[in-house]
This record gives structure tokens, C-alpha cells and sequence, in this order.
């Protein structure tokens, strides 16, 4: 006699969680759907030139938006130097060398780096680390290597270097736990192998990620990706803001998140409005394809862990 | 044949612990030159944790000690002055499970041990050395026409033989194998087996295994073990015939284990 109502509260059930979950997935499609709408007057004025073109200037109503676009792959690729090696270098201290009750902690903590609001992040990047790597690194290096096109003066401070090296530090706690989940997954056996044949313990370590964790390292580095180029204040805050393709990483830039961020509250013509929205579907688009290229792998990554090899 | 001063491993003494379990009780055993010794016994005996000891696989085990003597053609393996990589180098290692790399072709597998400790030698060489490997391990006739195809191609009896081709490639003085065919069927075991068998007309190797027939079939000598005692070692023949205590007769008559 129950059957009949515990069937219909299940149907309900099901329903309405089958609704949230088509809400989740209408919410993304709208997202699209007015980012595209709203950047249609920007991209049929401009074209395919609107992602080439080299000139920001609201004022005369020409919108290029390859700057932004630079600037932002500029930091990203940054961030991703510093972040993996570093990452990936923890992590292979976590679970190899640190002892046991050193392992707990260590994780805990770089892994609270990702708890941390970005906005702290960038006050710390305005008045720690602009001043410190400008006159302990990039002033230096310009009176040195200034020769060097990618070290080009003058240092002023706020810059696609800083940026970079904020972002690394904000993307190192995604990276490192990856890491450290796909070192984990290597069978015994194999660590073993190595050690059986005469091999140091560097080589084991060098082996065995040769052999097992490139794949994870590599998509790892993606969703690392994905966040370096999404990240808006921390950058804001520190890549100087001035939309010029420049080839020095010590000069200012300015990537497309920050560009939507300070520019939206002063877009008074439709046109520049329309720009801004469509700078953020390229930003869309783009995070869009790293996320489900950083899946994709993986994905192919867990099949054939759970294939055994 | 076996003078007394032919033994390539002399043990004596030897307890160890995982933190306050003790696992292996006043162990005394000389392992002669060029014979196959099998380590017999039940499940849980020790058998395992034994023969790690010898090439001190234990050394990255949180909470591991022992205590007593081991000694390798004169070298006190766990001298302080010993380096643990170099002595493996001269104690190979075959384990339960195959393992061979899985991003590395097969020639790529047997020769990984010669590349170790930026060892290097000339690419002529080291095709022979890798082929001599093979041949060893009877896998050379499967294996010589796709030396560059993933290790992990091979059929799990052929990996298996990869991996004691990979131990054998180093030169090792002992080769260690830790029941190498409980992860295999029964034909790639009878291979096995023979290849033992032969290997050990120039080899010194031990061989641990809880299969009683193997054992029988195999070895030179037999060392029976039980909760972490060695309750006997003798001539294989005399073992399965002739046991002198009587928990080794309960044993192989099948009365437990």
C-alpha cells in the first residue's frame, strides 16, 4: 500500500534533481548565448580582425584585441615555467623523501595556497613581490642582459613577469596535488624494479615518472592552464595595464580578464561595451577548450591506470 | 662439489621486526656457489621478508630493523660502509608480479640496468649484452624480431622472462626471485621453472616459493620455513624423503600449510 507513494516521491525526486541539473546546464548555455549576443555589433564590425588587430583605442572606436590575448599567453606560459617544475619538484619531496610526520603538514599548507582569496594575492604582489623582484631581479638583469630583447628596460615594476610569477604561485597548489595523486598511483613493483637493478633512488624517482607520470604531469599542467588564464585581480593588480604587444616579459602588459575588469564600468558607447563582452568570449572559448583538453588526458590517463599499465 | 668455503652468502643470526612484530627469528644459512636454494613455507612464514633482506629492499620500509649477519663473498651487507645501489647491483631481483617498464620497448627493458649510475658502454656492446640476456632467459627466439615493441606486449610468462633477462643483464653474483610464478599459468610456470633449473648450472639463486612441488622440481637445496623460524635446511631430495624434524614432515605430507 506504501509502494504507490514511495513510487511517486521517487519520480518527484528524480525530477527535481533532473531539473537542477538542467538549470546547471541551461545557466552555461545563457552564459554563451548573451556572451555571443552582446559581442555580435563588436565582431560584425571587426571581423576575424578583431582577434588580430593590434590597436585598443576606445576613444577612436578601434578594437583589437591581440594584446590582451598576448598578455594573457605570456603570463600563463610564465606561470607554467615556474609552477611545474616547482610543483612537481614538491610533490616528489611529499611522497618520496619528507617523513612521514613532515608529509601531513607540508601538503596541508601548499595545498591552503589555493584557499587564499586572489585579491590577497594581489596586495601581496603590489607591495611584497613588484619591489622585490624589481630591484633584486629585473634591475639587475637589465643592467646585465638588457641586450637581450626579452630583458629589455626600462623596469618599472608592474609587469607580464610579475603577473606571471604571482599566477605560478596561485597555480602551484592545483598542479601539486595532481601530481602527487598520479605519483601515488605507480605500483611498488615498479619503484622495486629500479631499486633491484642498482638504481639510486633519483633514479627511481626519474624512471618511474618517466615511465608513469608524464601523462598526469602533462594534464595536470592544463588545468593548471585553465586557471592562469581565468585569474582576473591578481593580475589586474600587477601586469601594469597597458595594451601593448611588447616583447620584454619587464614590460607592462595587459591580459584580457583585467582589460573586462577595469575597462566595464567606463564602456559608455555600445561599440566599446560589445568589445569588452567579446574579449570575454574569447576567454570563454579559450578556457573552454584548455578545460576539455586538461580532461581529455586525463581521462585516456585513468582508462589505462585502470588497465593496469 | 660444495666445499664449505664456496659459499657465495653466508647468514647467521638474522631477526627482523616490522616496528615490534618480529617476523624472522635467528636465521642461520650459507647459500652455496651455483645452486638453487628454494625458501618453502606457508603462508605469513617470512619467506618473503627474508630473501628481501638480502639485498636490502627493506631499506625504505618505515619501521623496519634487523638484526644478526649477512655476508656476500666477504662483504658485510649491511656494513656501514656499504652503499646499498652497489650491492644491489650484484644481488639481482625477480618479483611475484612482472613489472617490466611499461613505456620501454624490450630491448629497452633488458638494457635499463646497464644504463643506471650513468654507466655507459658502446651501442655494439650493449646489443650483446642485451641478446646474451635474452638468450639466458630463454626469450631471445620469441623476442628478437620485435626487440622495439613495448615490453608490455609480451604475454605475462614472456614478461616475466623479460624481467629475469633484465636482472640477469647486470651480471648479478645472486639472483633473488620472489615467487615468480604465482602471478602466472601453469604452462609459462613450467618455463619458468626450467629456466631456473638451467640458470642455476651457472647461477647462484634463491628461489622463494610456497609451491612444494616446484621446490621439489627446482632445487639444489630446500630451506623450510615456519612463523619466522628456520625449522630445516637440506639437499632437496633429502627434505621430500627424508625430513629430519617433524614439522617439515607435516608439512610436505600436506598435514597443513
Amino acid at each position: 500500500m506504501a509502494a504507490p507513494i514511495g513510487n511517486i516521491k521517487d519520480r518527484l525526486f528524480e525530477r527535481a534533481t533532473a531539473i537542477f541539473a538542467a538549470i546547471v546546464l541551461g545557466l552555461t548555455l545563457l552564459l554563451f548565448a548573451l556572451l555571443l549576443r552582446e559581442s555580435l555589433p563588436a565582431l560584425k564590425k571587426f571581423g576575424f580582425s578583431f582577434v588580430t588587430g593590434t590597436t585598443w583605442d576606445p576613444v577612436a572606436e578601434t578594437f583589437g584585441a591581440l594584446p590582451f590575448i598576448y598578455g594573457t599567453l605570456v603570463t600563463s606560459v610564465i606561470a607554467l615555467l615556474i609552477a611545474v617544475p616547482l610543483s612537481v619538484g614538491a610533490a616528489v619531496f611529499i611522497n618520496e623523501f619528507a617523513p612521514p610526520w613532515l608529509k601531513g603538514p607540508v601538503a596541508f599548507l601548499a595545498e591552503l595556497l589555493a584557499a587564499i582569496p586572489s585579491v590577497i594575492y594581489g596586495l601581496w604582489g603590489v607591495f611584497v613581490l613588484v619591489p622585490l623582484l624589481r630591484d633584486h631581479f629585473m634591475k639587475p638583469v637589465t643592467k646585465l642582459f638588457g641586450w637581450v630583447p626579452l630583458f629589455k628596460g626600462p623596469v618599472y615594476g608592474p609587469s607580464m613577469l610579475a603577473a606571471g610569477v604571482l599566477l605560478a604561485i596561485m597555480v602551484v597548489p592545483f598542479i601539486l596535488s595532481v601530481s602527487r595523486e598520479v605519483m601515488a598511483t605507480v605500483p611498488q613493483r615498479q619503484k622495486e624494479a629500479v631499486l633491484s637493478l642498482g638504481g639510486t633512488q633519483w633514479e627511481m624517482i626519474r624512471i618511474v615518472i618517466g615511465q608513469h607520470c608524464i601523462p598526469g604531469i602533462f594534464g595536470a599542467t592544463i588545468l593548471g592552464l585553465g586557471r592562469a588564464i581565468g585569474e582576473t585581480m591578481a593580475v589586474t593588480m600587477l601586469i601594469g595595464n597597458r595594451p601593448d604587444i611588447l616583447f620584454s616579459i619587464f614590460q607592462p602588459g595587459y591580459s584580457m580578464a583585467a582589460v573586462i575588469a577595469n575597462e566595464f564600468t567606463e564602456a559608455t558607447g555600445d561599440l566599446y561595451m560589445s568589445a569588452l563582452v567579446a574579449v570575454g568570449l574569447v576567454l570563454f572559448l579559450i578556457t573552454f577548450a584548455v578545460n576539455i583538453a586538461a580532461r581529455l588526458i586525463l581521462k585516456q590517463l585513468l582508462a589505462r591506470a585502470s588497465r593496469g599499465i | 662439489m660444495e666445499n664449505m668455503n664456496n659459499d657465495v652468502l653466508k647468514i647467521s643470526g638474522l631477526s627482523a621486526w616490522f616496528g615490534s612484530n618480529q617476523v624472522l627469528r635467528n636465521i642461520a644459512m650459507n647459500i652455496g656457489r651455483n645452486t638453487v636454494t628454494s625458501i618453502m613455507g606457508p603462508s605469513g612464514c617470512g619467506k618473503s621478508t627474508f630473501i628481501r633482506c638480502i639485498n636490502r629492499m627493506h631499506d625504505l620500509t618505515p619501521g623496519f630493523r634487523l638484526s644478526g649477519s649477512l655476508v656476500y663473498e666477504g662483504t658485510d651487507i649491511y656494513g656501514e660502509r656499504v652503499d646499498p645501489v652497489a650491492l644491489r647491483r650484484k644481488i639481482g631481483m625477480v618479483f611475484q608480479q612482472p613489472n617490466p617498464f611499461p613505456r620501454m620497448s624490450i630491448f629497452e627493458n633488458v638494457a635499463v640496468g646497464l644504463k643506471l649510475n650513468g654507466m655507459k658502454m658502446p651501442k655494439s656492446e650493449l646489443a650483446g649484452r642485451v641478446e646474451k640476456s635474452l638468450r639466458m632467459a630463454a626469450l631471445w627466439n620469441e623476442a628478437k624480431d620485435h626487440l622495439s615493441r613495448p615490453g608490455t606486449s609480451l604475454s605475462g610468462g614472456q614478461q616475466q622472462r623479460l624481467c629475469i633477462a633484465r636482472a640477469l643483464a647486470v651480471e648479478p653474483g645472486i639472483l633473488l626471485m620472489d615467487e615468480p610464478c604465482s602471478a602466472l599459468d601453469p604452462v609459462s610456470t613450467g618455463k619458468i621453472e626450467e629456466l631456473i633449473e638451467d640458470l642455476g648450472e651457472k647461477y647462484t639463486i634463491v628461489v622463494v616459493t610456497h609451491n612444494m612441488q616446484q621446490a621439489a622440481r627446482i632445487s639444489d637445496f630446500v630451506a623450510f620455513f615456519l612463523m619466522g623460524d628456520l625449522i630445516e635446511l637440506d639437499r632437496s631430495a633429502k627434505i621430500f624423503t627424508n625430513p629430519s624434524d617433524k614439522r617439515t614432515e607435516e608439512y610436505i605430507t600436506g598435514r597443513f600449510g
